[in-house]
């Protein structure tokens, strides 16, 4: 198949939007698909909107222990945001998307898919298998829905990597946490700053330190969205 | 005792009529601001967290207190940055709130990193306090030069940011400290991405960016070059990212950061520092 169109601003014209009968997630046929603005890039990404008809995914898995378990944990979100930002250029972005915040949900996607790709070549055999996900509470036309959904993935990814850094003991795979933490933190600036401009972590960050979440915590506020059952029991707890 | 300094700092009661005025107009900057206790709570957990550790855990703390007293130097290069930035009117209007959060957050990390240094039984002698931000006239009116001001903010931002993370696996045998430096250093990344894209940049380091930052000569892109340098990374953990996704390169340099040894930190604030 071929790659992701990604040449800024052709093809994602919103008024070119799919309309609001197949906008449906449900009713998505793989001719929409194929003559929706954006063409796949992968079969397993092609996978991932089909959720009921062929699902590679396992019903149950387990994040593993140590190190691996973190970065298990790690690639579970990024597989989150991954299919998230996804759906979301699939569906042609939300009605009335301005130039630049198309421009923003697309980098997201793709940063997102950078990196669930990998966390999946680095964990090699020790990786999971692809999550399911269930989007049902996004309204996708919405703009509001979209963006507010966008915030809450970002500030909780940060606030995931926050947390899981100290359950590392590898330095090089802390780095590593390091990198990717804070490209997320300035995803989430730009969500911030596209919902409400030159307000960016006025009223949130009031305490100059962001917040840090255990597993369990991140796991717990994600659960809604992830269909797969995610067995974190053997991660480090400190 | 450090706990109490901190609370105290937030505790109007007490103060004399100019201490309470200048933590009123601090209140001001944070007009959306939920109730106070949250914020008192809040900001005290770090310092509760590092006073309340055994002191055995920092047997070998100095390799520790070098990197804190490090942080704290970009810290209060930062936190002086931006009191002038907010006083001098180089900020727009629309753009206050934004460079008023960031001074006061800048200011909580001074703090913040004065109190775990001294609690830790440092001291914070050769710890930079005095700062010219024209580097020596390289860079004049950056106080009044709105898009030179912008662009040094950006830098200090993004330096601060690999400085952070560069430090990162220094902290790694003290977990309360390290999720704190973890917690400062989304916090300046956050800046970075707001700054960036004041500047009508994208939030995220690209490759525009190896162009220097325009519009004041070769200097500046020769200081700015360092602040980027090595940023065009696609292999992490001996994975090279390139080649096991199908997202376009540019957007792979784009989504991982990376970190800055100390030295080409220091090297790249050295010329803002007096002493």
């Amino acid at each position: 198949m071929t790659k992701f169109t990604d040449s800024k601003g052709k093809g994602y014209k919103p008024d070119q939007g799919l309309s609001s009968s197949r906008r449906s997630f449900l009713q998505y046929s793989g001719a929409a698909l194929a003559t929706s603005a954006i063409l796949l890039s992968g079969c397993e990404q092609f996978e991932e909107f089909i959720p009921p008809k062929n699902p590679n995914s396992p019903k149950k898995v387990n994040l593993g222990s140590g190190d691996i378990g973190i970065l298990n944990y790690a690639y579970a979100l990024e597989q989150l945001e991954a299919a998230y930002y996804t759906k979301v250029a699939l569906l042609g972005f939300y009605l009335g998307a301005s130039a630049e915040e198309i421009r923003v949900l697309e980098d997201l996607r793709q940063h997102e898919v950078a990196h669930r790709e990998f966390f999946e070549a680095a964990l090699g055999k020790n990786a999971i298998g692809k999550l399911e996900f269930d989007f049902s509470m996004v309204d996708f036309r919405d703009r509001n829905s979209v963006l507010q959904t966008a915030k809450t993935f970002e500030d909780l990814g940060v606030a995931a990597y926050n947390g899981a850094g100290p359950l590392l003991t590898n330095p090089d795979f802390l780095v590593v946490a390091g990198k990717i933490v804070s490209v997320e933190a300035r995803h989430a600036t730009a969500i911030y700053d596209l919902i409400a401009p030159n307000e960016a972590f006025v009223d949130f960050i009031d305490d100059g330190l962001e917040r840090a979440f255990p597993p369990m915590q991140v796991l717990q506020a994600a659960a809604p969205f992830i269909v797969t059952e995610i067995d974190a029991s053997n991660l480090p707890k400190a | 005792m450090d706990f109490n300094k901190l609370f105290d700092s937030f505790n109007t009661e007490n103060k004399s009529e100019e201490e309470v005025d200048i933590y009123m107009s601090r209140k001001e900057a944070f007009k959306k601001l939920g109730s106070l206790t949250k914020k008192v709570a809040l900001a005290s957990l770090p310092v509760a967290a590092f006073t309340m550790m055994p002191k055995m855990a920092f047997a070998q703390s100095s390799d520790v207190i070098g990197v804190l007293k490090f942080a704290l130097a970009l810290e209060r290069l930062e936190y002086q940055f931006y009191i002038k930035g907010v006083d001098s009117g180089v900020v727009s209007g629309r753009h206050m709130d934004v460079f008023m959060a960031i001074r006061e957050h800048e200011r909580i990390h001074v703090e913040l990193l004065e109190t775990t240094i001294q609690a830790l039984g440092g001291n914070l002698d050769g710890v930079p306090s005095m700062f010219d931000f024209t580097a020596g006239g390289v860079f004049p009116s950056p106080f009044s030069n709105r898009q030179l001001f912008l662009a040094l903010s950006q830098a200090f931002e993004d330096t601060g940011v690999r400085a952070y993370k560069g430090q990162a696996p220094n902290l790694i045998e003290n977990d309360d400290l390290l999720k704190v430096a973890l917690q400062i250093h989304a916090v300046e990344a956050r800046h970075a991405s707001q700054v960036r894209r004041i500047r009508g940049r994208k939030g995220w380091i690209t490759e525009e960016d190896y162009d220097g930052i325009d519009g004041f000569g070769a200097t500046f892109m020769m200081a700015s070059s360092a602040v980027y340098a090595g940023e065009k990374n696609t292999t992490h953990v001996g994975v090279e990212v390139t080649e096991v996704t199908t997202v376009p390169v540019m957007a792979v340099r784009e989504a991982w950061d990376e970190p800055l040894s100390m030295q080409m930190v220091l090297d790249i604030v050295k010329p803002f520092i007096v002493s």
